[in-house]
């Protein structure tokens, strides 16, 4: 099997004859094309999901007051620009749901998945191309099935995320029914998606490696993507599952979730959570990933730890399966299994801090360019280490009582979840040469990152005050509270922050859309990087590379002695001389 | 630091004390690893001329940054058993008990009369008004009538989801008589907001004022 497909993906000539303007830029089955639709799928939900933010974000601060622009919005999902209860419930479940499964799954593991596995390991394309391009359209339509649920009566699904039962098990609860309906099938619809995205991961990781690219000459970010395959793969069917049970009580009067007909509401939250937790590594690992390649290109040192690191990634997919409890510590679940779920929740924090050193030992020593992709790498580990350590506060069963479904957690999962965005724009800015062949402008890059790490901080880390001072989440009008009054003034200042932070990427998009149509033309390795994306043309054409190349050693081979420069790619075979040097 | 609001439980204390060892654990981690963070950027930034260090990693020192926070986070979860026990699986005897029951979007107090019985004649039932004795055991049995809704005191730090088909026992003993605000805590419908009541903690004979002329006589 494995040789075959190799031996296939092989014969592919390397310069194709010219396909149509259908085949090449809509139902592409080449990988980078798919990646660049999956990017741009991402960065236009990424504008919708951040909008809702905003328009939320002036709710809390200014309850009940226009919101400026909005007075268009039909009555009753809006009365002259004013937010009711309903629109505000139904638009954080919408910005959650998007921003997971519409931003950060879309790009970081459809579209850097997609562009980076067959050109970082060596290959002309995906084990499965078709079933790559089917893996796009399906998600595409999920994603529209989910926007058409704005459109039908009643509004979108306004169960949060997590959709609850019964809340979401019945019509009557939420007073929504299409909307809820349409939720769950875009989500299964896009199961479906992820499942076949990550069989042709693993299958091309796993058999179509260049020669010479053992599991452990592979970069962190391809590692990353491979567990995050698994964990999607094993993860997914349980959604899938709960979905459909769900979408059954609500059509057809079963009772799986629901009391009164035998069922039982914890069951959803079992199941939602036991997809839940490693989704949430699904979201983290390739920014993580991200991560460390960049660390290492701009330190132009070797990743520190590079077999811990891979070894912590393997620890997280096996633990990251039996922390689902930990959602769960005032369910009303049995108080021992909180105390089992503590103990294991407390266990997968490790090789999160054994990255997080790793990062810093990289930096240790290093010759660091503060290029763009390097700034929001940073931030990146800057943003990761406050929502670890904030998470040690939740995984402690007793503090955790108070802190639950307060503000505490959406600090705590802003910081790691939103905090992925910052590897997001890493990204974006490191391979937007390899991806377009045009270069980022540089100037606006740091501006971009700049603001938005300043204004990052100042939405999100006050939000911790606010939970810590027992303001509820997903609550539509704080000044409703008495005990809630005097931390008002953080409310509006989050919002004045938050506002700006969305102002804060008008840079961003200048510089994209500008470098796609100006940018100064890209070279082959702008960067001056080992790994074999940059020894193909920019961008790569259909098939990649001119020859498959061969490997003879590790991805961050950085200031090595070996060689004169400071890089030394993994396809660059040295002459006997230096053989005989790394001899003595 | 003092962000937290007032606590007035016996448990309390205890919570909040974990949560200032966690605070100063992880404020210390944070600084460290900022400070050794920006260090790092400020004198191994590029400069013409020095190279890298060419290094792979350094096992004694993995090991160390491995076996630190696993022995840091094992301590915590001991610390954490005992309050996690004391609260949730070893409840004192009551000396008041009612029931709560939440339904979209109030919280139905009942409480058992003079026989001390509920589903009796004599039960008292008000919403979102919860009375009880300064420095007495109150037990609380939450129930939800519609979907899962939770049950918040944060003078008391105590929150308990409240689910449908279920009867789920919560205590508490209030130290110090006033009036705490008791929101829900759960998304439970576009009502959740503003979805709250009142617990009225009463000086004895405040108490048993409030019984003589609220509670159905004998
Ligand atoms: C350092 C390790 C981490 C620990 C100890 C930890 C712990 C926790 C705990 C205990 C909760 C539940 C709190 C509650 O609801 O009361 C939680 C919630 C959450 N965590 Fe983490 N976490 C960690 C890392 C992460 C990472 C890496 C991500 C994502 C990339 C993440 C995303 C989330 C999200 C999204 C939620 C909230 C889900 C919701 O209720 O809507 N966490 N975390
Ligand atoms: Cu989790
Ligand atoms: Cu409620």
């Amino acid at each position: 099997m494995s040789d075959s497909v190799t031996a296939q993906a092989h014969a592919v000539p390397a310069h194709h004859e010219e396909l149509g303007f259908w085949r090449t830029y809509v139902f592409s089955t080449d990988h980078k094309m798919i990646g660049r639709q999956f990017l741009f799928l991402g960065l236009f939900m990424l504008i919708i999901g951040g909008l809702l933010a905003m328009m939320m974000r002036w709710q809390l601060a200014w309850p009940e007051t226009e919101i400026p622009l909005m007075s268009w919005v039909p009555e009753p999902y809006m009365y002259g620009g004013i937010l009711p209860p309903p629109t505000y419930n139904a638009f954080f479940t919408m910005h959650a749901t998007i921003m997971i499964f519409f931003v950060v799954m879309p790009i970081m593991v459809g579209c850097f998945g997609n562009f980076l596995i067959p050109l970082m390991i060596g290959t002309r394309d995906m084990a499965f191309p078709r079933l790559n391009m089917l893996s796009f359209w399906v998600g595409l339509m999920s994603g529209l099935v989910m926007l058409s649920s704005f459109f039908v009566p009643g509004g979108p699904a306004a169960s949060g995320w997590t959709a609850y039962a019964p809340l979401s098990a019945q019509a009557a609860f939420t007073g929504v029914n299409w909307g809820q309906h349409l939720w769950i099938i875009s989500l299964i619809l896009l199961g479906i998606s992820s499942l076949m995205g990550s069989i042709n991961y693993i299958t091309t990781i796993v058999n179509m490696r260049a020669p010479g690219m053992t599991y452990f000459r592979m970069p962190l970010v391809i590692w990353s993507l491979f567990i995050t395959a698994i964990l999607l793969l094993l993860a997914l069917p349980v959604l899938t599952a709960a979905l459909a049970m769900l979408l059954f009580d609500r059509m057809f009067g079963t009772s799986f979730f629901l009391p009164a007909g035998g069922g039982e509401p914890l069951l959803w939250q079992h199941l939602f959570w036991f997809f839940g937790h490693p989704e949430v590594y699904v979201l983290v690992l390739p920014a993580m990933g991200v991560t460390s390649d960049i660390l290492s290109t701009f330190s132009r040192k070797p990743i520190f730890g590079y077999h811990a690191m891979a070894f912590s990634m393997i620890a997280i997919a096996f633990l990251s399966w039996v922390v689902w409890g930990h959602h769960m510590f005032i369910s009303g679940m049995n108080p021992l299994l909180g105390t089992a779920f503590m103990m294991s929740t407390m266990v997968i924090a490790i090789p999160s801090a054994i990255k997080t050193f790793n990062w810093l030992g990289t930096l240790w020593g290093g010759s660091i360019r503060f290029t763009s992709p390097m700034l929001f790498a940073l931030g990146f580990v800057s943003n990761f280490l406050i929502g670890g350590l904030s998470g040690i506060f939740m995984a402690s069963t007793p503090v955790d009582i108070f802190i639950h479904d307060t503000y505490y957690i959406v600090a705590h999962f802003h910081y790691v979840v939103a905090g992925i965005i910052f590897a997001l724009f890493a990204a974006i800015y490191y391979w937007f040469p390899k991806m377009f062949g045009r270069t980022m402008n540089e100037a606006l890059g740091k501006t971009h990152f700049v603001l938005t790490y300043t204004f990052f901080n100042l939405t999100f880390f006050p939000m911790h005050i606010l939970g810590v001072g027992g303001h509820m989440r997903r609550i539509y009008n704080p000044t409703q509270y008495d005990f809630l009054q005097p931390l008002q003034g953080i409310n509006v200042f989050i919002t004045m922050s938050a506002l700006l932070l969305g102002l804060s990427q008008l840079p961003f998009i200048v510089n994209f859309i500008g470098s796609l149509i100006t940018g100064k033309k890209a070279e082959r390795n702008p960067w001056q990087a080992n790994t074999l994306e940059w020894t193909a043309p920019s961008p790569p054409p259909h098939g990649n590379y001119d020859a498959i190349p061969v490997v003879y050693r590790g991805p961050y081979e950085y200031s090595s002695p070996e060689v004169k420069e400071d890089w030394l790619p993994q396809n660059r075979q040295l002459g006997t001389e230096a053989t005989a040097a790394r001899a003595h | 630091m003092s962000w937290l609001p007032e606590d007035v439980s016996t448990f309390g204390g205890e919570i909040d004390r974990l949560f200032y060892i966690i605070y100063y654990i992880t404020g210390a981690a944070f600084i460290l690893v900022t400070v050794l963070m920006v260090l790092f950027l400020v004198l191994y930034r590029h400069r013409e001329g020095r190279r890298a260090t060419y290094t792979h990693g350094n096992t004694a020192l993995e090991i160390t940054w491995t076996v630190i926070p696993a022995i840091v986070f094992v301590s915590l979860s001991f610390m954490s058993v005992s309050t996690w026990g004391k609260i949730k699986a070893h409840a004192p005897p009551a000396d008041v008990q009612v029931q709560v029951t939440a339904k979209q979007f109030n919280w139905e107090i009942v409480y058992p009369g003079p026989d001390g019985k509920f589903g009796t004649e004599d039960d008292l039932q008000v919403d979102n008004d919860l009375h009880v004795p300064v420095n007495k055991v109150v037990h609380v049995i939450l129930k939800a009538r519609d979907v899962i809704h939770s049950f918040f005191l944060p003078n008391l730090r105590l929150k308990q989801d409240a689910v449908p088909g279920r009867d789920i026992l919560v205590w508490f003993e209030a130290v110090k008589p006033g009036k705490y605000e008791l929101p829900c805590a759960e998304l439970c419908g576009f009502g959740h907001s503003g979805m709250r009541g009142w617990l009225y903690v009463h000086s004895p004979e405040e108490y048993a004022k409030w019984v003589q002329e609220t509670w159905p006589q004998k």
